[in-house]
C-alpha cells in the first residue's frame, strides 16, 4: 500500500535519519519530490537510506559514471530531485555511508551549504540592485516607483538571511570536522 | 609541505593493496573490509573520488580491453607500488619507535 507524506527538511541528515526511521518501520521510500516523500510498505529494516548532492546534473557523464558504479556497488537509485539523489542499500549487507573519511564528507558538506549560500548571495546582491533604484529615483525626484524597489530589496534582504541561515547546521559540521581533522585522519 | 613524504589515508593505503590483483569497485570495498576485520568500511562515495585521483596519478591504472556492460576493472602501477613501498618504510618506523617508546615504559 502506498502512503504519501508531505514534509519539508533544511538538514538533510535528519531527512536521512527520518528515512531511516520510517524504513525501520517498514516504510520504505519510493519516490521523492518537492517535499512529497511516497513509501511503500516492506520490510521492517531491509534498508539503509543515504541522500546525496550531485556535483553535477544527475543527466551529466560525471554523475552518470558516478550513479553507475553506486549501482554496480549494489545500491538502489531511489528518486532524483535536481541534483539530491536518494539512495539506499540492503542493510543486510552491511552499514552504508557514502563518505568514509574526513576529507570527503567535508567536500559533501561544502557543496551543500554552497547550494544555499550561493542562493543568498545571489538574493543580496538583487537586493543591492533594488535599492540602488530606489536610491536613484528618490535623488532624482522620480517618485511613480514610491517605495516598490525599496520592499523588493527588503524581502530579497530577508530571503537571502533565511537561506544563510538554512547552510548553518553544515557549517557547524564543517567546522567541527576541521577541529578534527588536525589530530585524525 | 613535501606530499611525496606524507602519509596516505588509510582508505588509499587499503585501496592500493587491494589492486596488487585486478578488481572492481564493489570487491574493493569487500576486500578491504575483510582485510581489516570490519574495521575500515570504506564509503562508496569516497571510494570514487579516491580511485579518480589516483588513476590521475597513475598509480593505479583500468583494465584495457573491456566489453560494455562489465564492472570497471583497476590495478595497480609499478608508481602506485612505489608509493605502499614508501609507506610501509614509513609505517615501520612509526612502529619501531612506539613499541621502543612504550615498552622501556613499561618495563
Amino acid at each position: 500500500m502506498k502512503q504519501i507524506i508531505r514534509k519539508a527538511y533544511y538538514d538533510y541528515e535528519k531527512e536521512e535519519a527520518w528515512l531511516n526511521g520510517m524504513a525501520a518501520k517498514g516504510l520504505l521510500l519510493t519516490d521523492y519530490s518537492w517535499c512529497r516523500y511516497a513509501f511503500e510498505e516492506g520490510t521492517p529494516g531491509a534498508y539503509i537510506y543515504r541522500i546525496e548532492l550531485l556535483e553535477h546534473a544527475p543527466t551529466h557523464a560525471e554523475s552518470r559514471n558516478y550513479l553507475e558504479f553506486l549501482e554496480e556497488s549494489g545500491i538502489d537509485i531511489v528518486a532524483y530531485y535536481m541534483r539530491w539523489v536518494y539512495l539506499r542499500k540492503k542493510a543486510a549487507d552491511g552499514p552504508f555511508d557514502l563518505f568514509s573519511d574526513a576529507a570527503s564528507r567535508m567536500r559533501h558538506y561544502r557543496r551543500v551549504n554552497f547550494l544555499f549560500s550561493g542562493a543568498a548571495i545571489v538574493e543580496f546582491l538583487i537586493a543591492l540592485m533594488e535599492l540602488s533604484i530606489w536610491l536613484t529615483a528618490l535623488r532624482t525626484g522620480n517618485a511613480h516607483l514610491g517605495f516598490a524597489p525599496l520592499g523588493a530589496a527588503c524581502l530579497l534582504a530577508a530571503l537571502g538571511v533565511l537561506l544563510l541561515s538554512i547552510g548553518r547546521p553544515m557549517r557547524k559540521k564543517l567546522r567541527k570536522l576541521k577541529q578534527e581533522r588536525s589530530i585524525f585522519e | 609541505m613535501d606530499l611525496d613524504h606524507a602519509a596516505l589515508t588509510e582508505g588509499v593505503y587499503y585501496i592500493l593493496l587491494s589492486l596488487y590483483q585486478p578488481r572492481h569497485g564493489y570487491a574493493i570495498m569487500q576486500n578491504i573490509s575483510a582485510l581489516s576485520g570490519s574495521r575500515v568500511n570504506l564509503g562508496p562515495g569516497t571510494l570514487y573520488g579516491a580511485l579518480n585521483t589516483l588513476l590521475e596519478k597513475r598509480w593505479i591504472e583500468s583494465l584495457p580491453g573491456q566489453s560494455a556492460g562489465r564492472k570497471k576493472e583497476y590495478r595497480i602501477t609499478a608508481q602506485g607500488k612505489a608509493a605502499v613501498e614508501a609507506e610501509l618504510v614509513r609505517l615501520r618506523e612509526l612502529i619501531k619507535n612506539g613499541q621502543h617508546i612504550t615498552e622501556a615504559e613499561s618495563i
